[in-house]
């Protein structure tokens, strides 16, 4: 029963096997892919082992505090920045083995050709709040 | 039936009830999952209607009216199927007792082809009588993942005999895992835990089952000194030991005695001997540790764990110096949770602030959980200031 958190990355991830833009795929190729990932989310729901599951615009700012009494500094986006979340999924499972065994089902969604992507997801577990009574 | 407008029902109290509401149906032949479904909308019923008009005979009212949904529930055409399979599959109404359907059902939900997530669930819904959203809420999941791993782990244990001797070990290992769990939401899933191993220490005389409920009653015990208010933990030595539950340690203390009497020790007895002597120490200094390390040396045969091997080097640091704990901690494998954590202390004790500043910081970021990783940052800061202002 722990929490893992899969990171889709648009950038930053080592290249995937069948590594293809998205833009360059046919219509029918992206609908696969899309029914795979939805299928992929609503059997997990079955597994009772999903969470949340939520992607990410592409663009976005960076923020900051400027100080007492003035607004935030919002600057970017910056093209250089190397690492882009696209999006992500969460699980509740028993084990990091099954994390890694989800994720890797998760990576093989189909792509250009049909074929699995074979991409590389990050695959991170939560801190949990408070230690268990036994620590 | 006698009226008693106004009085609120007693939740817990009223769950005391669920296993055997639960088990009376299974009796009478109801399949087990359409069965737990009755007794939830029972459950639910009561806790609106009892408040204007509570029967003399709660169990027995529960019975009936789950029973009556039951009935309903299965009269709908798409359970029909399952019934007329499940009632020819009835089990025969054998001699047991009402006790041991009780028990019957914590075996069943803590079934060894369930997984542990999926037994936990189904025991504090089928036996604690939990909601699903309640249990959702406790595990930080959706209400409607938890529902598919109830309903999962029903489909898992349909065609489970009741009438077979389950195993406690895994029943003693759920629950463990319950309490764990400390809070969440709004259910206290420590006290549920100790609720249910009250529940299971009256219809089984297993001196384990014992040592459990007595586990958790001293550990229970100490929560009110474990955390700040604002959430940080106090480690044991610092704790306001005047926060400690007495009626608690009194009662655990009671319970771990006539169990360590029978004389057929376990490792959940050698836990509760461990919290029993920390509890009887008036403060830290006053801790017999001598005694704390011989009922490690037992954990360590009763269960050959790394973990246990590890708070056993801890204990040996204070109960013969900091450095009999390192010598012991080097004979263990660094990769363990908690490995450099439990280095770093005994590198602070010994003196060793240098080493166990680098030692703190290391921990804390391999720690598992923020209330843990915010208390070895902050040991690491602190003993980086006090470096400092050594040298200046």
């Amino acid at each position: 029963m722990a929490k893992y958190l899969f990171l889709k990355h648009y950038r930053g991830a080592p290249a995937s096997v069948n590594d293809v833009p998205m833009d360059q795929w046919t219509p029918d190729e992206v609908q696969a892919h899309i029914q795979y990932m939805n299928d992929f989310a609503k059997r997990l729901q079955e597994s009772g082992e999903f969470v949340d599951s939520q992607a990410l615009a592409p663009d976005g700012a960076w923020v900051r505090s400027d100080g007492e009494g003035k607004p935030p500094v919002t600057d970017g986006p910056f093209a250089e920045t190397k690492d882009l979340i696209a999006g992500w999924m969460i699980i509740d499972v028993d084990s990091y083995e099954r994390a890694v065994e989800l994720a890797g089902e998760l990576s093989a969604a189909p792509g250009a050709g049909g074929k699995p992507i074979h991409e590389w997801l990050e695959v991170r577990s939560f801190l949990t709040a408070a230690p268990k009574f036994t620590d | 039936m006698a009226a008693a407008a106004g009085d609120a029902v007693d939740e817990a109290q009223l769950r005391d009830l669920i296993p055997g509401v639960l088990a009376a149906l299974v009796h009478r032949g109801a399949d087990f999952a359409t069965a737990e479904d009755a007794v939830q909308e029972a459950l639910i019923r009561a806790v609106e209607t009892w408040p204007n008009q509570h029967p003399d005979d709660r169990k027995g009212w529960l019975i009936a009216t789950a029973w009556r949904r039951f009935l309903d529930l299965t009269r709908s055409d798409s359970a029909r199927h399952r019934r007329e399979t499940q009632v020819s599959n009835e089990p025969p109404p054998g001699p047991t007792a009402a006790v041991d359907d009780t028990l019957q059902l914590y075996f069943l939900c803590a079934h060894p082809s369930l997984t542990a997530s999926s037994a936990v669930a189904l025991t504090l819904r089928a036996v604690g009588g939990l909601t699903t959203r309640q249990i959702a809420q406790a595990y930080l999941v959706p209400e409607a993942t938890m529902a598919q791993r109830i309903s999962r782990a029903k489909r898992t244990v349909s065609d489970v005999r009741l009438d077979q001797p389950g195993d406690l070990r895994t029943v003693l290992k759920v629950l463990y895992l319950v309490f764990n769990e400390g809070y969440g939401g709004d259910v206290d899933l420590a006290a549920e835990a100790i609720r249910l191993a009250r529940q299971l220490a009256a219809t089984t005389d297993d001196p384990e089952v014992a040592g459990l409920l007595a586990l958790f009653l001293l550990h229970h015990a100490r929560r009110p000194a474990r955390t700040r208010a604002d959430g940080s933990l106090v480690p044991l030595a610092d704790q306001d030991r005047s926060l400690w539950r007495r009626d608690l340690i009194a009662e655990g203390v009671t319970v771990l005695q006539a169990a360590l009497a029978r004389d057929r020790l376990g490792e959940y007895q050698a836990q509760a001997a461990i919290a029993a002597l920390h509890a009887d120490a008036q403060s830290a200094d006053e801790t017999d540790w001598v005694q704390i390390v011989e009922w490690y040396d037992e954990l360590v045969r009763l269960t050959d764990s790394p973990i246990v091997r590890l708070n056993r080097a801890v204990a040996v640091g204070e109960a013969d110096g900091p450095q009999a704990g390192l010598a012991a901690l080097a004979e263990l494998d660094p990769t363990l949770p908690r490995y450099t954590a439990s280095d770093a202390y005994l590198h602070e004790r010994a003196g060793d602030i240098d080493t166990a500043t680098k030692l703190y910081v290391e921990a804390a970021a391999q720690a598992q959980n923020l209330a843990e990783r915010n208390h070895l940052t902050l040991k690491a800061a602190t003993l980086r200031q006090r470096l400092s202002g050594e040298g200046g």
